[in-house]
């Protein structure tokens, strides 16, 4: 069963409706224990870095980061990709996950932020969650802060210079676009970490 | 590269499409979950729909509405019409709305754009405006409930208010052109775009691609919004994009 982990941050039920979509077995949760059980982990976000203080607050951030050294597979979605590094410059006495080093930034001002819409991929051979995904494929993003590129990217975007779309090592994956709305392609990914 | 997103506006009233002219005259046009659904397969960025009766008897309506059509569309869905407090906001983003766009009640209690942008984040508030010129210069003055009411204020400057107060991105109307075909007000909407560091989505006018050229190129427009050219078999989505695609317009092409 798949943990989709509620912590109060906007886009949930559209996540939940997706996985719904594809047959998955999910569960919306904010219980520890849960988590502890589950044998897939997503973490959504929509919405501020400093929300994710509540996954400290209320245990979940110990039970995820447990579940996570047992190699059970994770996905970060938005800020929840964003949480999987040290830090944001949204909420910088925010502590992140630390599962990667680096700290996310604000877009420059030579561009409008947020950065909205679809933007295409630079996608790296043989990433596990961009199977069957051809480079180029457009996917939507909603956000003000990004990811640089780190030595995880397996996907790279372009918005006033490039930044990671998405990153993934082993068991972690991270994107920040929505895959939940980005129509065939990012169903085909969410497809692809249920079958992982 | 960034594109530049079509959006597909279903107007609904009583829980079916219906399209008018210059905010008049409603025609029956489908099914919203069937068209929604059927846009977005066609290559439709984006979905907003609109209760363009918005009276309060119609809300539970509305929600069922949007329930149904949430359940089956995997790209962004915007809904508006009515919404006047963080409650009802709240039923609309409950039932699978990504983004809520408000107007009246926004312009009624400006503090309204910040409430639901600290709850959900400004990039689930879109700010509608409803834009209209003043004579024939290159003013334009917002309009409430529904393109009935003159509000006296400057478009442009309520717009550069509710970025500031937290709204994610403008959906701006012209009432001069809205359901004519005749083409976007470039100058509203660009006057608009210079003024604002968030995305403006064109609204009102759009026709052929030529149109959509020249909102993009001349108008600045981040995204555009077009009703009744796509309900009524006018034009097909994806031949616009394609055309678009074709000009040199970055689009989502193919999707």
């Amino acid at each position: 069963m798949i943990a989709i982990v509620d912590y109060g941050a906007g886009n949930l039920t559209s996540v939940k409706k997706a996985f719904d979509y594809l047959g998955a077995q999910t569960v919306l949760t904010r219980d520890p224990a849960l988590v502890a059980k589950a044998d897939k982990i997503v973490l959504p976000g929509v919405g501020h870095f400093s929300s994710t203080l509540l996954l400290d607050q209320t245990g979940l951030r110990a039970a995820i980061l447990e579940r996570v050294r047992q190699q059970v597979p994770f996905l970060g979605i938005c800020v929840g990709m964003q949480w999987m590094f040290d830090s944001s410059e949204e909420a910088p006495t925010v502590p992140g996950a630390m599962l990667f080093a680096g700290k996310c930034e604000r877009f420059p001002a030579t561009v409008k932020s947020p950065h909205v819409g679809w933007n295409s991929l630079v996608s790296s051979e043989g990433s596990q969650l961009f199977r069957g995904i051809p480079s180029g494929s457009f996917v939507y993003f909603t956000h003000s802060y990004r990811v640089p590129l780190t030595k995880a990217t397996v996907a790279r975007s372009e918005y006033g210079g490039e930044f990671s779309a998405a990153i993934e090592c082993g068991h972690l994956f991270g994107v920040q676009f929505h895959p939940e709305k980005s129509g065939r392609t990012g169903m085909q990914l969410l497809k692809n970490f249920c079958e992982l | 590269m960034l594109t530049k997103r079509i959006i597909a506006c279903l107007d609904v009233a009583a829980g079916r499409v219906v399209k008018g002219v210059q905010f008049q005259q409603l025609r029956d046009a489908g099914d919203p979950a069937e068209l929604a659904a059927a846009h977005s397969e066609a290559g439709a960025d984006e979905v907003v729909l609109l209760d363009v009766t918005a009276t309060h008897e119609n809300r539970s309506t509305l929600i069922d509405t949007v329930r149904r059509t949430a359940r089956q569309l995997f790209i962004p869905f915007t809904v508006g019409g009515g919404i006047r407090s963080l409650e009802e906001a709240a039923a609309v983003f409950d039932a699978g709305a990504d983004k809520i766009s408000i107007n009246s009640a926004a312009l009624a209690d400006p503090s309204l754009i910040t409430r639901i942008a600290e709850r959900y984040g400004s990039q689930a508030v879109i700010l509608a405006i409803d834009a209209k010129r003043v004579s024939a210069q290159a003013r334009f003055q917002a309009y409430v409930s529904g393109g009935r009411k003159p509000t006296g204020r400057d478009a442009v400057a309520w717009a550069r208010e509710a970025t500031k107060r937290g709204a994610g991105e403008i959906l701006l109307t012209s009432m001069d052109r809205d359901g004519t075909g005749a083409g976007f007000d470039c100058e509203l909407t660009r006057a608009v775009s210079e003024a604002v560091s968030i995305p403006v989505i064109a609204s009102g006018g759009g026709g052929d691609a030529r149109t959509f050229v020249e909102v993009f190129d001349r108008g600045r427009a981040d995204a555009a919004l077009a009703a009744s050219i796509f309900h009524f078999g006018l034009r097909h989505i994806a031949d616009l994009k394609r055309e678009l695609h074709d000009g040199g317009i970055p689009v989502r092409w193919p999707c």
